[in-house]
């Protein structure tokens, strides 16, 4: 086991800039996700640390070693692929001691370290099927035992789960969990899911057009997102926005557009004094918004019409126009409202996010 | 609810008159999709094949129509040294030049299974040899080996490698290794091309999978795309094989069979004996006696194929 630095590292394909710039401090057991849409250079980036890629620019260590010159070989690492990549002429057995033999591990040890590996991902029966013959959450299981039986310092998954079902993807996302916290071995996973993300790392790295744009523990970028990509992306139903413009109030600040107007929470009025006559993106949660009782103050509401009510047991979601901006709120599931009523919404000041309108980084208090 | 809902409202069935529709029976179906077949390779092989049958258990020539004679052709044919000759040409061709034609087939898919500039083009070109006729190109080998005028004499004369001019053509050994580099030459390009369709079938996840493994190269070979292109190889080895034992058009133009028959495989020989000194009979029993040992060949690869395809 082992720590990972990724150290400003660029990767260039002729003229397409892939990755730019990326440096990364991988803690020994940390379980590390890299998120973002597709194109945003997180499998890239694995790649290169895999060796599977050649790192343009820039370092990436395993332990102290700079692995930049190393074949894939001599990293000590493994990798689980989106489409598994088990070989499809050997049986799982085969699959799982391919690595082991290329080693020139003796036959006793093989054997031991394939069991245990089987005994742990439940594919014990299978041992002697060929890849074919399995389900696809069964071959994931053997791609994580070919990746387990090695023991390497580092494991990387590259969107494991992907090809799998909605729910068995639960199922192994929940197991890929347990495995880590049994085996503790440093992890880098790359997803666009950013439930996976949230879910599976104990820290998240978000990236966007070959750039970080925040690492931190998921619940800091759930609740103090960097900048207006990382709050859309995280979370969902994502984050409402709308652009406003910031003006005074007296002595404090209004954030308007044509549908709203709204008071700057005091917390914010500080940081955002600077913004006063220049544009600025207003966002809120879907689950910091409420039907207005009446007992909240006016600036802290505003008027809504319902497009569309989903009811999902436990919540309703109301898709709801808001002047230019489509908004979603999730309220009681209590609450009756039709389609096309005109209804206020009431939302929870001190879960009030704003962003400057030029850079889109976020307005901390 | 819903019974009382279904009394109220009165049934309507509509049952449509029955047509004549002969192609719903899958029997009737089944016959006309096969008749164009069936004619097509009657006509053209079952047909031809039994008239050789026939042909060669005669004793017909040229304008005499011939006499049933049992099997005397081929106990003539048992006993005739041109053809233990030809038998041996013909195996010793066959397996020389496919073991050449995989060997550098399978370089060459290799190596245009790679990225590189100007890949499609490349992969074109490789094609050329087998698509120019093959008589056409065969003249310009020929000429190639011709003892006066061949380049290839020239190249080895002007470095010094020889002193006098080689004639290719009129050694026996030799003109047997000239026929075998031009079905070599021939032949490459269809292995190449045959077997990068198969590696493009090979997902490179598993090459890197394998990389990642801590495979080196050649055992990344060896344990991950020679298997996997197994049943592709074989395929194209069975094609080949039947192509080059059958051979015909490379022989008759290079050396018509010569030096002293040095050269003759069936083909060329069947051709010599039944058109060419007009026993029909006798080059129908050369040309028949290909097919027990093409039949074994084949029967011995599908089966191979087949235990591949199952693993």
């Amino acid at each position: 086991m082992a720590t990972v630095s990724i150290r400003e590292v660029h990767k260039h394909y002729d003229d397409f800039h892939a990755v730019k710039g990326v440096s990364l401090e991988i803690k020994d057991h940390e379980f590390v996700v890299l998120v973002g849409p597709s194109g945003c250079g997180k499998t890239t980036t694995l790649r290169m640390v895999a060796g599977l890629e050649t790192i343009t620019e820039g370092r990436v260590l395993i332990g102290d070693t700079v692995v930049n010159e190393l074949p894939p070989m001599d990293r000590d690492i493994a990798m689980v692929f989106q489409n598994y990549a088990l070989y499809p002429h050997m049986s799982v057995y085969d699959n799982m001691a391919f690595g082991l033999k290329m080693r020139k591990f003796d036959k006793a040890e093989i054997k031991r370290r394939v069991d245990n590996a089987a005994d742990i991902l439940g594919i014990k029966d299978h041992l002697h099927r060929k890849p074919r013959q399995l389900s696809g959450g069964q071959r994931q299981r053997v791609a994580l035992g070919r990746a387990i039986v090695r023991n390497p310092q580092v494991f990387l998954f590259d969107e494991p789960l992907s090809n799998l079902d909605a729910k068995l993807r639960v199922q192994m996302r929940v197991e890929l969990k347990k495995l880590h916290q049994r085996l503790g071995t440093t992890a880098i996973y790359v997803t666009h899911d950013q439930v996976e993300a949230m879910t599976l790392g104990d820290r998240v790295v978000v990236m966007k057009d070959g750039l970080i744009q925040q690492v931190g523990e998921p619940l800091d970028l759930y609740n103090t997102p960097a900048n207006k990509y990382v709050a859309g992306f995280i979370g969902s139903p994502a984050m409402n926005f709308a652009d406003v413009i910031i003006a005074q109030n007296g002595s404090g600040l209004v954030a308007a557009n044509n549908a709203i107007k709204i008071g700057v929470p005091e917390h914010l009025t500080a940081p955002l004094g600077a913004h006063v006559g220049m544009p600025a993106t207003f966002g809120i949660r879907p689950e910091d918004l409420r039907i207005a009782d009446g007992s909240e103050p006016s600036t802290q509401t505003f008027e809504a019409v319902v497009e569309v009510a989903e009811q999902l047991g436990s919540e309703i979601l109301l898709d709801v126009s808001c002047g230019p901006n489509s908004m979603v709120a999730s309220v009681d599931p209590t609450v009756r409202v039709k389609p096309g009523e005109k209804i206020r919404l009431a939302f929870n000041p001190k879960r009030a996010h704003f962003f400057d309108g030029t850079t889109e980084a976020a307005v901390r208090g | 609810m819903a019974v009382a809902a279904s009394t109220a409202t009165p049934e309507r069935v509509i049952v449509p008159k029955p047509k004549w529709r002969p192609l719903e029976s899958e029997r009737n179906l089944a016959w006309l999709l096969l008749l164009p077949t069936m004619v097509l390779l009657g006509l053209f092989i079952a047909y031809p094949f039994m008239r050789g049958l026939m042909l060669s258990v005669t004793d017909s020539r040229v304008g005499v129509p011939g006499e049933f004679v049992g099997l005397d052709n081929f106990r003539k044919l048992a006993v005739d040294p041109i053809f233990h000759a030809v038998v041996w040409n013909t195996c010793l061709y066959t397996l020389v030049t496919t073991i050449f034609k995989l060997a550098l087939g399978l370089w060459l898919a290799l190596l245009l299974n790679r990225t590189f500039k100007f890949k499609a083009f490349t992969r074109a070109f490789i094609l050329l040899p087998f698509i120019i006729p093959t008589v056409l190109s065969t003249f310009a080998w020929k000429w190639m080996f011709d003892p006066t005028f061949s380049v290839l004499n020239w190249m080895l004369y002007q470095t010094g490698m020889i002193r006098v001019a080689i004639n290719w053509l009129g050694d026996g050994d030799l003109a047997m290794l000239s026929i075998i580099i031009v079905n070599i030459w021939r032949g490459v390009p269809f292995f190449a091309i045959s077997l990068l369709a198969g590696l493009q079938t090979i997902s490179p996840d598993l090459n890197e999978a394998a990389a990642i493994d801590g495979a080196r190269p050649w055992q990344r070979f060896w344990h991950i795309t020679w298997p996997l292109l197994l049943p592709v190889t074989m395929v194209v080895v069975l094609f080949s094989v039947i192509q080059t034992f059958a051979d015909f058009q490379i022989v008759y133009v290079m050396t018509g069979g010569g030096p002293a028959n040095a050269t003759h495989l069936f083909a060329t020989y069947a051709y010599q004996l039944g058109v060419g000194t007009g026993l029909l009979s006798q080059g129908a029993a050369v040309s028949l006696a290909m097919f027990p040992i093409l039949l074994l060949i084949v029967i011995a690869q599908l089966l191979y194929i087949r235990r591949v395809e199952v693993r």
